[in-house]
């Protein structure tokens, strides 16, 4: 199972857990497990269908740039940041 | 200078030479077409009103004499915009409010800083738009500004936006603010890990708004045509993006939008925002008639994107052996008039340098009445790399440890973990501190009075995103390349070469032209340090096409099937049969006598960027009777990756360094307490110039991107994260007073070493 790292924000909405293991081989199916076990979390990333714009998730060192159906590995890290610019 | 040349050279023909740019002659003669050079049939010119307040409400504007002037031909304000949601808008890397955007552009009810464009004008010359916006009348009901980010966060400051709230990681504060986002990194338990450490230093760090400087002011020339097509030539980054901002601003279709990007006069993330071109649009739609807009300096500095003003706390712990265990930050960025400062990059590449186990940082974005900020050369980087740097150094300084061998045992490399989660990949930040330790520059005496050392390090991220190009092989044996990555850097050589390393041809065979939107596939923005990196391997890529489709045409030519052909070195041959081969010249002169012409074509995404780390010596002296700060000697150390022009990234490791010291000593917004700019030109906003620094020595340390076919690393960010930490811990060397208010500028120095003012 992909290994899901919570940002101190949205730790309140899982108790407290720095880290979750959820299944799923896209992006939107960890998500959507993530929000199973522990609800409201979709909704802090995810907008009509798609990553909120201000944040950026990354997937085993990489920003996603396939969205929601960027595929996840059962090994697979997945860390939740704030969407940077470069000059 | 580049270490470990030999092995790359044996590994390569072309990449890690150094070629003549394939611009070069159109650059020194004069003969490269810059957006103020567009001139149409029947074309106009535009300009535009501005704020002479820093936050007033817009009470009404009455363009009325303007438009009864002679030659004026059209008069525009916010209102002649479409409505426009207020949704969010990708520039690339970031991201804009369409609302805010259009705010920015002409001012809606408000004006929120000092420049802000309020209405514009069409007319049959520059001369007479000019005395058009003195008939412009406008009523303004003013309101008391906020200028200091520390102030615009307090209780009872002046709110600029009534609807702004304070955005946490997707959820939005209750009442109005003008923090616009609040975010939060930890990393292990930075409470328990002060607790262990055996020394702690506190300091508190403030820096001012800078200008990126480009020496080419912002330009537009807009032609909306009758059946609702745009066409827009101007300077910019991202010709793609400004496509994606006009289309999503004036409600049209992204195929009616097409932009030109012309030869461009520096950028460094400022030039990928708009401002002229939706005025221009406008007005040319009022008019019939294409218009030109091209701005003054002053509007550069008072009304286009710096970077911000800043204020950090930062705490940081280490063992007595010499062992960083813990950080706590708190980064406040300036805005300006509207969200999007560059604090959570700021965050994230702050402590990058270090294997650091424990760190809790907290950054706030906010608004304050100046102009909307802009990304600038590895945005937010800079600032924090100042204060995290500053307190390293002198931890290492209290420790008694060296302060490059203090940053080398305590070095981040391939694993670990950075504050925002992700671990890194390999990376060459220990192979380059080992070598500035070995350095002539750093084992190299110093002596004299108020002379002193400062070494830094600094981190940066750089960028993938999307790259397109394609390429057709001519019959001379030369290869046509067309790309759409406005050349800011010299990336027309290095994406150039990578085509060249690919086809085992020499560079000049291969001659590339940067086109407009409808020319070639997407490209996102020139920045991020991407093109030679993204495009690159596009060019990789697009070569790869290429050598298949060579090797296709030979069996073909050959009868034999398309495996028992091989390309090796720039042949085609035949693998049984040593007699058949060909020259990529002399099969390009049979492509159109065999079948259909050969073009490759690559659009790529990666992500796979690496990290860049510079870090950079200097030695300075102080005039204990001026105050001034003189750069001696300075050497900046870097891993490119693989370096594909060496030229080229020693070119923008001095630009960096450059514009860093600059940042450091000199430069700095200077406002009147009722919000007005008092230093918009280029005599009071003092920029460096080649009389004020030493030769900037480049000292390349390769260590090979595995994730890009060459190896490469972006280079152009990073080298202005250094050098405001390395110049203040110089200036303590000389001096012995720590500086952590930038810039250190001869009347701070006089004020801080002999209490004058």
């Amino acid at each position: 199972m992909a290994a899901v790292w919570i940002p101190p924000q949205l730790r309140y909405l899982t108790r407290g857990a720095e880290r979750a293991t959820v299944p799923g081989d896209t992006l939107r199916a960890v998500i959507d497990a993530l929000d199973a076990a522990y609800p409201g979390l979709r909704d802090r990333l995810c907008e009509a269908d798609e990553i909120r714009g201000h944040i950026s998730i990354v997937v085993d060192g990489d920003v996603t740039q396939r969205g929601l159906t960027q595929p996840v590995r059962p090994d697979s890290e997945v860390q939740i940041i704030p969407a940077i610019a470069g000059g | 200078m580049v270490l470990e040349t030999e092995k790359k050279q044996k590994k390569y023909k072309v990449i890690g030479t150094r070629p003549i740019r394939p611009d070069g002659l159109d650059k020194v003669t004069g003969r490269a077409r810059f957006g103020a050079d567009i001139d149409l049939p029947g074309m106009l010119h535009g300009a535009i009103l501005r704020s002479p307040h820093a936050h007033a409400h817009i009470v009404r504007i009455d363009t009325s004499k303007a438009a009864a002037l002679p030659g004026v031909k059209a008069v525009v304000t916010n209102a002649d915009f479409p409505h426009v949601p207020a949704e969010e808008l990708s520039l690339g890397e970031g991201a804009v409010n369409l609302v805010h955007l259009r705010q920015n552009v002409l001012a809606e009810d408000k004006v929120l800083y000092h420049g802000h464009a309020v209405a514009a004008v069409a007319a049959t010359s520059a001369h007479i738009a000019t005395e058009a916006l003195r008939l412009i009348d406008v009523t303004y009901e003013l309101l008391e500004p906020v200028l200091d980010v520390r102030d615009a966060m307090k209780q009872g400051s002046p709110i600029l936006h009534a609807d702004l709230r304070t955005r946490d990681m997707g959820k939005d504060g209750d009442i109005p603010s003008n923090i616009a986002s609040h975010l939060h990194f930890e990393l292990g338990d930075a409470d328990h890990a002060f607790g262990e450490a055996d020394v702690v230093i506190e300091r508190e760090f403030t820096t001012r708004m800078v200008h990126q400087g480009y020496i080419e002011p912002h330009n537009a020339t807009v032609s909306w045509d009758e059946d609702d097509h745009l066409t827009i030539w101007m300077s910019t980054q991202g010709a793609f993006n400004v496509r994606d901002q006009m289309a999503r601003l004036l409600r049209l279709p992204v195929h009616n939008v097409r932009v030109v990007p012309m030869e461009i006069g520096g950028g460094f993330g400022g030039k990928i925002s708009v401002y002229l071109p939706p005025v221009g649009a406008i007005l040319s739609h009022k008019t019939g008639r294409p218009v030109k807009l091209v701005m003054n300096r002053t509007e550069v500095l008072e009304a286009t994107g710096p970077t911000s003003g800043s204020y950090i706390k930062l705490k940081m712990g280490a063992t007595k052996d010499g062992r960083l265990i813990a950080a706590r930050g708190e980064l406040a960025y300036e805005a300006g008039a509207f969200p999007g400062s560059p604090v959570g990059a700021g965050c994230m590449t702050m402590l990058g340098p270090y294997d650091i186990a424990n760190a809790t940082i907290d950054g706030y974005d906010v608004v304050v009445n100046k102009p909307r900020v802009a990304a600038y050369r590895a945005p937010g980087a800079p600032i924090s790399a100042f204060a995290c740097e500053s307190v390293v150094d002198e931890l290492a300084e209290q420790l008694g440890i060296d302060p490059l061998q203090f940053r080398l045992q305590n070095a981040s490399k391939e694993g670990t973990r950075q504050l925002r989660g992700t671990t890194f990949p390999p990376i060459g930040n220990v192979a380059m501190i080992k070598a500035a330790l070995a350095s002539d520059h750093y084992n190299a005496p110093l002596e004299g009075p108020n002379r002193g050392r400062g070494v830094a390090n600094g981190f940066w991220f750089n960028a993938g995103m999307q790259s397109s190009l394609n390429a057709s092989v001519n019959g001379d044996g030369t290869v046509s390349l067309i790309e759409g990555n406005t050349d800011i850097g010299g990336t027309r050589a290095s994406i150039a070469m990578q085509l060249a390393e690919t086809l085992g041809i020499p560079m000049e065979a291969v001659r590339p032209t940067v086109v407009d939107t409808d020319s070639v596939g997407y490209n996102a923005v020139t920045g991020g340090s991407r093109i030679t990196f993204a495009s690159g391997w596009a060019a990789y890529e697009c070569g790869m096409d290429i050598r298949r489709l060579m090797c296709a045409r030979a069996a073909a030519i050959w009868d034999l099937g398309e495996d028992d052909v091989e390309y090796v070195d720039g042949v085609i041959r035949a693998r049984k049969d040593a007699a058949k081969k060909f020259t990529f010249a002399e099969l390009a002169g049979r492509i159109n006598s065999t079948g259909a012409p050969i073009i490759g074509n690559a659009s790529v995404s990666p992500q796979t960027v690496g990290g860049a780390f510079a870090l950079h010596i200097a030695d300075v002296e102080v005039d204990p009777e001026t105050g001034k700060v003189q750069v001696l000697r300075y050497t900046a150390f870097q891993d490119p990756g693989t370096a594909i022009h060496p030229a080229y990234v020693e070119g923008q490791m001095q630009g960096g360094a450059s514009q860093g010291i600059g940042w450091a000593l000199n430069e700095e917004y200077y406002y009147n307490a009722d919000g007005t700019l008092a230093n918009a030109s280029f005599l009071d906003y003092r920029m460096p110039t080649t009389l004020d620094l030493p030769m900037i020595d480049a000292v390349m340390v390769e260590t090979p991107n595995p994730g890009h076919p060459y190896g490469v690393r972006g280079v152009g960010e990073v080298p202005i994260v250094p050098p405001l930490a390395t110049i203040a811990n110089a200036v303590y060397r000389a001096t012995g007073v720590r500086f952590r208010d930038l810039p250190i500028s001869p009347r701070r120095v006089l004020k801080e070493t002999q209490g004058l003012e």
